[in-house]
């Protein structure tokens, strides 16, 4: 195959590509792009596969299918609530196969028409270590992040001494040994390349606590797409490059956007830190006002006599599995005539769009499921505001009080409904550790319990 | 031979620029609700690595470079199906569903 067929071939599984991200901006059109993905990806690889230096077919067709097999059974056992967790997993992947192609390149540049070894030119070399810089953080900082959403390692965040100035004495330390390892090209400095960015990657992620891995998940897919840019520019190939400027981009809008929901920087996630003790002390001054508690049946009652009810889901739904539960609620209240939607806060749940994920699997459909700033404006109008494992992008501090952590946190206009039914495990604080007003209003009622506990309750009473 | 020239590295960089910048409007269009099976996606074509793994696992022989490659498929393997599995998974929940109820 000539030079210009590859690169004509390439084109089109980029434009593919870009294809398929643009197909998500509607759901109708989003499995067709899912599709060109697909037929992109497949074409990438058979026209790598028709090159000359490529021979050995059994061996990378045992590895695609071994790998296939492996991605395949993961991804069809994978519980839906889990899926922040496989992301970071994956994302840690792209990172370390970004290593090993790069230490491939290293150890046999004519394979890729970069010299050969030890005489690889200064670019490429810069090119090389910068792709491998990116794949190791993003694979040790995707691990943590995996540990820190599956539980295994504590979501709290960690903070010590002198952190930021240890994290930056690493990396100049790294661009130090990217400047040696272009002088001497040694496999040694290489190799201590990968481990020292290990570590960093995980100094990285260690400061940020768990309800901000929204943007950590979204800034280790920009890294992903990064890692692999860097891998294009050392192969000189384009389609690398297109691929992953577009996961780039597409990482660092969703932290934009995450971080926004937020309303603090993205350089103050990264930093981390947020909810520790620094917040509690604002807490303490409730602890002598009244809580007015109910049980399923109240809330039933409630439910049943309103004309319209807004649901807003939080982490708490996914971790309570409370999904299906809540459907059929909603489905009944529907039946009685009820005009039932739900209300989706930006960074409620563990990555971009967590909650619509579960709500369409629980076969909610996504025109009654609405973003913040298309449901706002109807809370005045509405008379039960059903509050479901979320609390802090409820809480109107972050409207008034401009001493609380949260104040300027764009949140759901809860107050303003009629009657707001809260269910909640405890009066414990929110992941910001800012108390909510909102428990101690009149009109307000507590249901203490488990999320899918209390769904089911209430449609028992229902019924 | 001087294969990689500095006038490759800028078409390198003009293509990665112009990528950014496509990527930046698409992404925007993508609707907020279907931002995890974005992440699917963005998941599985990242691993279009795996081109750079099958060339360095493609020549005949044993060497350091070829083992490399070998894990560097594997791996990239493993993420072009599952991510894409996950999202097909992720998108066909967000079919469109027969009306079975009026809403008020």
């Amino acid at each position: 195959m000539s030079a210009n067929m590859v690169a004509v071939l390439y084109l089109l599984s980029a434009l593919l590509f870009i294809f398929a991200l643009r197909g998500l901006s509607h759901p109708e059109s989003s499995r067709l792009g899912n599709i060109f993905g697909v037929v992109g990806m497949v074409i990438a690889i058979i026209t790598t596969l028709m090159f000359k230096s490529v021979l050995s077919y059994v061996e990378i067709g045992s590895a695609i299918l071994v790998g296939g097999a492996i991605g395949t059974f993961i991804a069809l056992r994978i519980e839906m609530t889990a899926l922040p967790q496989l992301v970071a997993a994956f994302h840690s992947l792209v990172g370390i196969a970004a290593v090993f192609v790069a230490a491939a390149a290293f150890y046999n540049p004519s394979a890729f028409g970069i010299g050969n070894y030890g005489e690889i030119g200064m670019s490429s070399l810069i090119e090389m270590s910068v792709g491998t810089f990116i794949g190791a953080i993003t694979f040790s900082g995707s691990i943590l992040a995996f540990g820190k959403l599956q539980g295994t390692v504590s979501g709290k965040p960690i903070v010590f001494k002198l952190q930021h100035t240890i994290n930056a004495l690493i990396l100049i330390f790294i661009i130090f040994l990217i400047f040696l390892f272009v002088t001497n090209q040694s496999p040694t400095i290489f190799w201590t390349i990968v481990l020292v960015s290990i570590l960093l990657g995980f100094l990285v992620v260690i400061p940020i606590g768990g309800a901000d891995m929204p943007v950590v998940v979204s800034m280790l897919n920009s890294y992903s797409g990064w890692a692999a840019c860097g891998i294009g520019f050392t192969l000189s190939n384009n389609l690398l490059i297109i691929t992953g400027a577009l996961v780039g981009a597409s990482g660092a809008i969703l932290s934009y956007i995450m971080s926004k929901g937020m309303n603090r920087s993205i350089i103050s996630v990264v930093l981390g830190g947020f909810g520790g003790e620094q917040a509690a002390s604002s807490a303490s001054d409730n602890s002598d006002k009244i809580v007015k508690q109910g049980n399923a049946e109240d809330a039933a009652y409630v439910l049943k006599n309103a004309d319209s009810v807004i649901i807003i889901p939080g982490y708490g739904m996914a971790v309570a599995q409370a999904q299906h539960a809540l459907k059929e609620m909603g489905d009944i209240l529907k039946k009685e005539g009820i005009n039932v939607r739900y209300a989706i806060h930006p960074v409620a749940g563990r990555m971009p769009g967590h909650m619509n994920v579960l709500l369409a699997e629980a076969n909610v459909p996504y025109e009654e499921v609405l973003e913040l700033d298309e449901i706002n404006p109807d809370f005045p109008m509405t008379e039960v505001s059903f509050v479901i494992g979320a609390n802090d992008v409820t809480n109107p501090a972050a409207k008034t009080d401009e001493t609380s952590p949260i104040y300027g946190m764009p949140i759901l206009d809860v107050e303003k409904s009629q009657t707001v039914l809260f269910i909640k495990r405890s009066m414990a604080t929110g992941y910001s550790g800012v108390d909510n007003e909102l428990f101690y209003r009149d009109n307000t009622t507590m249901l203490f319990g488990d999320a899918k506990k209390m769904c089911e309750d209430i449609v028992k009473s229902l019924n | 031979m001087e294969a990689h020239s500095s006038e490759v590295f800028v078409i390198g960089l003009t293509v990665f620029f112009l990528a950014c910048i496509i990527g930046y409007y698409v992404v925007w269009s993508v609707t907020p609700a279907l931002h995890s099976p974005l992440m699917g996606v963005t998941n599985a074509i990242s691993s279009v690595i795996i081109v750079g793994a099958i060339l360095a696992a493609g020549p005949l022989g044993h060497d350091t470079s070829k083992i490399f490659g070998i894990i560097g498929v594997v791996l990239a393997s493993i993420n072009i199906f599952g991510g894409f599995i996950v999202t097909y998974r992720m998108l066909s929940m967000f079919k469109k569903k027969p009306k079975k109820e009026k809403k008020v």
